[in-house]
């Protein structure tokens, strides 16, 4: 189990250290605390000014990192934790399976997928040599450099240039460094992905592209790194966007999304990449997309998400359960577009109660599409207004990011008042 | 722990010198003895990674050291000058033209000397080009179809380009290019049926009128938005590339989309990524009606394509064998090297922008004429037909009238056939129709069916079962 905390690691010293940083190399710990070991046994013969100088010199190597000092401090902030991660059992049907962090076996389908499809590629800013958060580690070893390599600096570009790799029949897999810098691509997926096949009379179609990106909070990604733009995708017919909320969930999917005749968009939870772990089956599997899946049955109150947030919800589940004798479903939306809309309907149904949560801002985001919906097709069913518990509609703050995320206890309160309506 | 401490060093050596490699062996070392693992640094002779900013080579040929700019990539020397590149002070990348306004070919050996069958089926597609635009033009003016653009003054570029070309070559379009589609095989009445988006046009009645293509002709269906077309082509050549079809990837744009930023990207991408891509664009001097003048600042495109690393050729576009030479040439470079190659085709635009659109207010009338009548693809071509002796007036007078007949022929068909089926509208979103487009296609046909009055089914085909 890991805790993830809001703030997490932010000591006196503007020091960014453990989670995020780590994702870019787990080894960072290691190689640290080697380094000051090495400095500390030469500090005796060399100026102080040199060993901050190959300090300085050393953490420039990481393309994530900025260090003021190696000798970095235990994380001293006491900030309640966001969420828990609690391992999944993956299905038994998947087969054997091993232990995999969130990047691994997003790395695993794409291994599978190049494995069982020659005509595979993997490509964008730096997956060459693994890509900034590891995503890609390992393939171009294995499969080659002509199916798995770097392109410019231009997002328009690699989307475009995937669109074209999938026209001419290749299956094509293309990486957004984040999902924040996914809008010059923009026009790409929105006026040529989706409408491709439309617009050709089915002559044509990009249905073999899928395009990664990590999305969503990290505890300190800010503006740039932390936002969540599925709703932006879900207004576009023709794309499908996907969100897996774990390891052996990400696997499946991203097969799914690959094989599947459609270009699609595939968010991963970013925050997850090193510390969600899991028994991942090793095989080829899929999971199928357009559908929803209850986490937990319950009586009182839907609670609809997807991605990093499904976490907090089931924590949200389990304090209504405890303190307020609330019993919630939990439903993984996994597919934003097309939504299975049946099975959150159906639970409404049952429960009277709805409540949607995302990281993204409340205005336009994709709650907004579930509860308009929802009160159409469930308007008597309904015992209180839906609710939605999403991010302000701000952009993504840095040091207030404690206060901008929809966290748990915005949820309770939501649910106490759902329950008294 | 201390694995884990031996992990990180060793991960440590491997950054800062990649020569270097942590081994174990049981010469002790005094610095790591404490730990119980003695270990020394052996220096091997391949590095692990290979590093574009590495220890600086010296050129010790002859003895001698030579001083070179070290920095990743160059390709330089030094200089003490301190001076700007001025680019007005370079002369323009001169124009490649074999075959004079006369008709007459300046350098025999430059002469493709295609065959006479050949030689009049290009003309005569240049032509037929020529009078369907006139008729498409003229049928949008009437109010028959919506939108049409024409080619008046390209016929060359285009015709040159796709004689040159492998029909099986995939080409990716901006939207006048339909003579590389007439060319292939598309036939008037497919033409025709696009413009007036009947139940035959292979688009289905998706899109605007000259938004052609053709998946059997290797035509990419045209989008309105401009330049979109040019990274994805780089993508399919790629593709192309890994898949060794023997075929290459043509991507025309105009002077006006090569300033998107797709437009940079794709031809930054194609040079990065090796592909086997001609890029040509026509630059026939506006973009609706701006010239090229407030369009850029620079020696045209192909002053760009060196930029890029890209192999770069300047033609004149009413050349119609230049364009035939250098396009041949291209493709062959493609195919030998996997790399792309630029070709601007200088040529003029002597229709409006469209059917929305009124030069005149933008352009003198004198201007088109002179283009028109002094520097026209269709008659330099037709001058060295008859020097050839391959036409005369007479073979003129029955062409003319036997490609507008056929033009007016096929233009009466597609008139009299009917639209899609209302349904249709729902198709090809997705390859398969999801549950909310099956909902809502039942919700439309519900709709109409209850309300027939205020829809134009007449002109559609018959609306299936709910």
């Amino acid at each position: 189990m890991i805790r993830h905390r809001t703030a997490d690691c932010i000591p006196h010293r503007n020091l960014y250290c453990n989670n995020f940083s780590s994702y870019a190399n787990p080894n960072l710990y290691a190689e640290l605390s080697a380094l000051r070991f090495l400095l500390l046994l030469f500090s005796n013969c060399l100026p102080f000014s040199v060993c901050e100088m190959s300090l300085r010199l050393f953490s420039s190597s990481f393309s994530l990192l900025r260090h003021r000092a190696v000798l970095c401090a235990a994380p001293t902030r006491n900030v309640s934790a966001r969420f828990t991660y609690a391992p999944e059992v993956a299905n038994p049907e998947y087969g054997e399976t091993t232990k995999l962090n969130l990047f691994q076996s997003i790395n695993s389908a794409m291994d599978v997928a190049l494995a069982t499809d020659k005509t595979a590629v993997i490509f964008g800013e730096d997956v060459a040599f693994g890509g900034v958060f590891r995503a890609t580690i390992n393939l171009q070893e294995r499969h080659g450099k002509d199916r798995v390599f770097n392109t410019p600096l231009c997002e328009q570009g690699i989307v475009g240039f995937g669109i074209g790799v999938a026209v001419a029949g290749a299956t094509s897999i293309a990486e957004v460094q984040f999902a924040d810098y996914i809008f010059p691509a923009f026009d790409q997926l929105v006026n040529e992905a989706a409408k491709f096949r439309y617009r050709s009379g089915n002559q044509f179609n990009c249905g073999k592209l899928t395009v990664r990106a990590p999305y969503g909070a990290v505890g300190h990604g800010a503006l740039y790194h932390s936002q969540s733009p599925e709703a932006y995708f879900a207004h576009t017919p023709g794309l499908k966007v996907v969100i897996p909320r774990g390891p052996i969930q990400a696997k499946g999917l991203l097969l799914s999304c690959i094989r599947d005749d459609n270009p699609c968009v595939f968010f991963e939870p970013k925050i997850m990449y090193r510390s969600a772990v899991e028994n991942v089956p090793t095989g080829d599997y899929t999971i199928p997309l357009g559908k929803a899946e209850i986490l937990e049955g319950g009586n009182d109150v839907t609670l609809v998400g997807y991605g990093t947030q499904i976490h907090v919800l089931k924590e949200v589940a389990a304090i209504a359960k405890d303190t307020l004798g609330v019993s919630c479903e939990v439903i993984d939306l996994r597919t934003i577009l097309p939504w299975d809309a049946e099975t959150v309907c159906q639970s409404v149904a049952k429960t009277g109660r709805l409540l949607i949560s995302h990281e993204a801002p409340v205005t336009n985001g994709f709650a907004s599409e579930i509860a308009s919906y929802v009160q159409k097709e469930c308007f008597l069913n309904l015992e209180a207004p839906i609710e939605r518990v999403c991010g302000w509609d701000t952009p993504f703050p840095h040091t207030l990011e404690p206060y901008y995320i929809p966290d748990k206890w915005r949820c309770v309160e939501t649910i106490k008042k759902m329950v008294k309506f | 722990m201390h694995s884990q401490f031996i992990r990180g060093l060793s991960s440590c050596v491997s950054r800062f010198a990649p020569g270097l490699q942590l081994t174990s062996h049981r010469a002790s070392s005094a610095l790591f003895s404490k730990y119980g693992t003695s270990m020394c640094f052996a220096a091997r002779n391949s590095s692990q990674i290979k590093s574009e900013a590495a220890a600086p080579e010296t050129d010790v040929q002859a003895g001698i050291l030579h001083d070179r700019p070290r920095f990743p990539g160059s390709r330089s020397e030094w200089t003490d000058k301190l001076e700007f590149l001025v680019p007005e002070s370079y002369p323009g990348i001169p124009v490649y033209r074999i075959m004079n306004r006369n008709g007459t070919i300046s350098d025999p050996a430059h002469d493709p000397k295609l065959d006479d069958a050949t030689v009049i089926r290009m003309y005569q597609q240049m032509t037929l080009l020529s009078y369907m635009d006139k008729i498409l033009y003229e049928s949008q003016r009437q109010g028959r179809i919506s939108f049409y653009m024409t080619h008046f003054g390209e016929e060359g570029t285009l015709i040159g380009s796709a004689a040159a070309l492998s029909n099986a070559d995939l080409a990716y379009v901006q939207y006048r290019e339909a003579g590389l589609l007439m060319w292939r095989g598309f036939t008037l009445d497919q033409f025709m049926d696009q413009c007036y988006g009947n139940e035959d046009d292979l688009g289905k009645g998706k899109q605007m009128p000259v938004h052609y293509g053709s998946k059997d002709l290797h035509y990419v269906t045209v989008s309105s938005p401009l330049g979109t077309q040019m990274p994805q082509a780089v993508g399919s050549a790629y593709a192309y590339k890994r898949a060794q079809n023997g075929q290459i990837v043509i991507c025309y744009f105009g002077d006006g989309a090569a300033s998107e930023g797709d437009a940079h990207a794709a031809l930054n991408f194609s040079a990065t990524l090796d592909c086997p891509i001609i890029f040509l664009c026509r630059n026939n001097g506006y973009a609706i009606s701006t010239p090229t003048s407030q369009q850029f600042r620079g020696d045209g495109i192909a002053s760009r394509g060196p930029g890029y690393g890209i192999a770069t050729i300047r033609v004149d576009g009413n050349d119609t064998w230049a364009v035939y030479n250098a396009v041949k040439a291209a493709r062959e470079v493609c195919l030998a090297q996997n790399r792309p190659v630029l070709i601007e085709a200088m040529t003029y635009r002597i229709g409006h922008h469209s059917t929305s659109d009124d030069s005149s207010a933008y352009r003198s009338v004198d201007e088109i004429r002179y283009w028109d009548k002094e520097d026209n693809p269709i008659i330099r071509f037709r001058k060295y037909m008859v020097n050839r002796g391959l036409w005369n007036d007479e073979k003129e007078t029955q062409w003319k009238d036997q490609a507008k007949r056929q033009v007016m022929t096929a233009f009466q068909k597609a008139e009299k056939k009917v639209k899609p089926a209302p349904e249709e509208l729902f198709n090809d979103v997705y390859d398969e129709l999801p549950w909310h487009l099956q909902k809502q296609k039942r919700e439309m046909m519900e709709h109409v069916r209850s309300h027939p009055e205020h829809y134009p089914l007449k002109e559609h085909a018959k609306m299936g079962p709910i």
